[in-house]
């Protein structure tokens, strides 16, 4: 590939703008070693006014939440007319907002945790709080309390009664109006990352000792060990890799993207959610997965610029 | 000349990962990194830092005295000095700690590299992995990534108005005794407390100063903020109380003068004094020589007193100005305290608010406070804030209050909502589009208000 100016989005101003900062920084350090222009931008109000000034042939999207992963930037790439890594606006839109890709999940037939979704609106304006003394009925406990649009573990917890259910929704409404009850799922996390179409190795995370129900020791180094290829049958990791490419045709994600999933008891791969821009930082899972299949950071990169300019 | 080849960033983290000491893992989390690394931004109203307002400090004082530096001793103002400080910069100390009731002989003063440094070289004289530190529940935030990386196992006393509660500490101690837990030291700021803003009372330190004699352990004490009093009559400091036996005493220039220069000094036993002088030395050889003949000059200047009672005046009208507007904007179920000085004010709000996520909240609308749980190490402080009073103009503290004012009562009225207990609102209709809306842009909700104005 002849030497292209590369716009690297990064920053901007959702609460994953550190990992942001990371991934960028490392997709520049990748670009420069393979004889490309970098130029990073952390996105902010210049964003167009930098974007038109660096005049790139290509924009590499690295940017994570708000704004990168939900299709808003996409849109606006869009009316610049400039080509960009990763997946087009509606299929970043779905897949950003858990709520709507578990239906189009569900709907597809994919397993997915039976789940609730809340709008803030319908307990101001509707009167569900009614609904939750007996919620149990409809969704057994313990459940997973999560913010519908959100990569990380702020306001995730975990209600295991109907009474924590209400600081639990409080919690997760602080980061968005739109929240998912789901159903726990014990199993194996894993992570599989798939590259134009093609599933990676499997990542297994497995949570060290520590507290079961906290969130934030998955996002702490030391605190989460990564095995890459999971020790899976190669039944289990075919069935659950299929699984992981059907989610990303059915949401549209092009280029790469990671799905993750719970691996329960009974061997069904559950999938919690779809990543229409997976981190790229060193302890991020989809470079461990390229490094696993043989594709080291560089050409990882390399690959995905490719897929840009192919569309 | 050819550009440097990129090296490694800090983002490489992990290629090393291998090779830290256990020590260096941090205890902050990352949620509450990721929220704090936000509050930077230039839009948003920070009520999070400890700032003091050096923008009040006259830039013809500083030219004059760092003149005065360059032509009567710029070869020492270049050079190292004493790893204890220089004579004349730790007898000018004593003169700004006799301010505080204290007589100090300036042998028994070291020098160090802001107040900040004798925690850490206290830490590094008295412990050892998985020694007990008691200290007062919040405790200065700025402390808890000190005592984590000396491995300290930290027992945090809770507090009233009067200060740390100092029946529960002898509890408290009573207990780590049976179980063979013998503290090293009890780290205290009894004067208008970081993040606590409340004050030991006198029979508490006199009881402190007792237990510190009577169980042979040492009392850190921290005063960055004694003279920064508004009202009310002057304590003793626990090392006039103690007579220089336990009690080893952190003072600062950064709340008097400035936090630029990076001088503080310690006043200790002189068994103690003699391990914090071999620990400076291996950390820093000595203070800056620079600040301290600045120091000494400026001092000798005679105006400091005249600058710190300026700073008085300037804290306590935003200090009053924070006050009020938490009184008009929070809602009943919540408290805070009401600091006679220093910096900071500690508010707690109903438990079932998270003031971490609440953080979150508060960023949207470009104002930010010290989540609670960032003064504990034991994950309390939830449901607390710590808000700065010093770094902000009156009107930022009253729109920043403001602000949290709004997110807080949205909150409680969710909560109400989500428990059922308050009744959901009448479904609003849709605002009818007259001219008058379409000019005025009129928010139908105050959350819609609050994104559009920028800083106040």
């Amino acid at each position: 590939m002849s030497a292209l100016r590369v716009a690297v989005l990064k920053g901007g101003r959702s609460l994953e703008r550190q990992v942001s900062l990371v991934s960028g920084g490392r997709v520049e350090d990748a670009l420069e070693r393979l004889g490309h222009e970098p130029v990073g931008i952390d996105a902010g109000h210049d964003l167009v006014e930098r974007l038109t000034a660096a005049r790139p042939d290509v924009v590499f999207i690295a940017l994570h939440g708000r704004d990168g992963e939900d299709g808003t930037v996409q849109e606006l790439l869009e009316a610049l007319g400039l080509p960009y890594t990763g997946p087009p606006p509606a299929a970043c839109a779905i897949s950003r907002d858990k709520a709507l890709a578990k239906h189009v999940m569900r709907d597809a037939g994919i397993a997915t945790p039976d789940f609730l979704v809340f709008d803030e609106t319908t307990f101001k304006d509707f009167g569900a709080a009614a609904l939750l003394p007996a919620l149990g009925d409809r969704l057994a406990f313990p459940l997973v309390v999560k913010p519908a649009h959100g990569g990380s573990a702020l306001g995730v917890r975990f209600a295991g009664t109907p009474e924590e259910l209400a600081p639990a929704l409080l919690a997760a409404f602080s980061y968005d109006d739109k929240v998912v009850l789901e159903r726990h799922v014990t199993g194996r996390e894993l992570a599989i990352s798939v590259l134009a179409g093609e599933p990676l190795p499997v990542v297994e995370a497995v949570p060290q000792g520590e507290d079961f129900y906290d969130f934030e020791a998955r996002y702490e180094i030391g605190r989460t060990v990564f095995h890459c290829p999971a020790g899976l049958e190669p039944d289990a990791a075919r069935e659950a890799q299929a699984v992981a490419v059907r989610v990303v045709e059915l949401l549209g994600l092009r280029g790469c993207a990671r799905v993750d999933l719970l691996l329960d008891a009974d061997g069904v791969p559950w999938v919690l959610e779809a990543n229409a821009i997976p981190g790229l930082t060193e302890t991020s899972l989809l470079p461990q997965a390229a490094e696993a299949a043989g594709v080291g950071f560089d050409e990882l990169v390399a690959r995905v610029l490719g897929l840009a300019l192919d569309e | 000349m050819e550009p440097r080849p990129p090296g490694p960033a800090a983002r490489d983290l992990e290629r090393y990962a291998g090779l830290f000491a256990s020590r260096t893992r941090v205890m902050t989390s990352s949620a509450m990194r990721d929220l704090m690394a936000i509050t930077e931004r230039p839009e948003v109203i920070s009520l999070a830092g400890g700032l003091p307002d050096t923008s009040t400090f006259p830039a013809e004082t500083l030219a004059a005295v760092m003149a005065r530096v360059a032509a009567d001793s710029s070869a020492r103002a270049l050079q190292y000095g004493p790893t204890e400080g220089m004579f004349a910069t730790r007898e000018a100390i004593t003169r700004v700690m006799a301010h505080e009731g204290a007589d100090v002989d300036p042998e028994d003063v070291i020098v160090t590299t802001g107040g900040q440094q004798v925690i850490d070289l206290v830490c590094k004289a008295l412990l050892d992995p998985g020694d007990v530190v008691v200290a007062e529940g919040p405790t200065y935030p700025g402390a808890v990534p000190t005592l984590s990386t000396y491995q300290a196992d930290v027992v945090q006393i809770g507090m009233d108005a009067d200060g740390m509660r100092v029946d529960e500490l002898e509890e408290t101690l009573d207990r780590l005794e049976r179980e063979g837990r013998r503290p090293k030291f009890i780290y205290t700021i009894p004067t208008f407390q970081n993040p606590g803003g409340v004050t030991l009372s006198l029979p508490r330190r006199r009881r402190l100063v007792e237990v510190a004699h009577e169980r042979e352990l040492i009392v850190l004490e921290d005063n960055p903020y004694g003279m920064l009093r508004f009202e009310g009559d002057r304590l003793p400091t626990l090392l006039e109380l103690d007579g220089g036996h336990f009690v080893v005493y952190a003072g600062t220039f950064s709340k008097i003068l400035s936090p630029g220069i990076r001088l503080g000094w310690a006043v200790a036993p002189r068994p103690v004094l003699a391990k914090l002088n071999l620990g400076a030395q291996a950390a820093t050889l000595c203070p800056s020589s620079f600040t301290q003949l600045f120091v000494n000059a400026y001092l000798e200047s005679g105006h400091w007193e005249g600058y710190v009672a300026q700073l008085r005046e300037l804290y306590r009208a935003r200090r009053d100005v924070m006050l009020e507007a938490l009184a008009a904007e929070l809602p009943g179920e919540a408290h805070w305290t009401h600091p006679q000085g220093g910096l900071f004010v500690w508010a707690t709000l109903p438990d079932f608010v998270d003031t971490t996520d609440l953080l979150a909240l508060a960023l949207h609308r470009n104002v930010a406070f010290v989540p609670g749980r960032a003064a504990y190490l034991d994950g309390r402080g939830g449901s607390s804030m710590r808000l700065n009073f010093s770094g902000s103009s009156e009107d930022e503290i009253r729109e920043g209050v403001r602000r949290i004012g709004a997110i807080v009562r949205e909150q409680v009225e969710l909560y109400g909502m989500l428990t059922g207990t308050t009744a959901p609102r009448a479904p609003e209709a849709p605002a009818p589009r007259t001219d008058l809306a379409d000019v005025l842009a009129l928010p139908r909700r105050p959350r819609e208000d609050d994104r559009r104005r920028g800083r106040g």
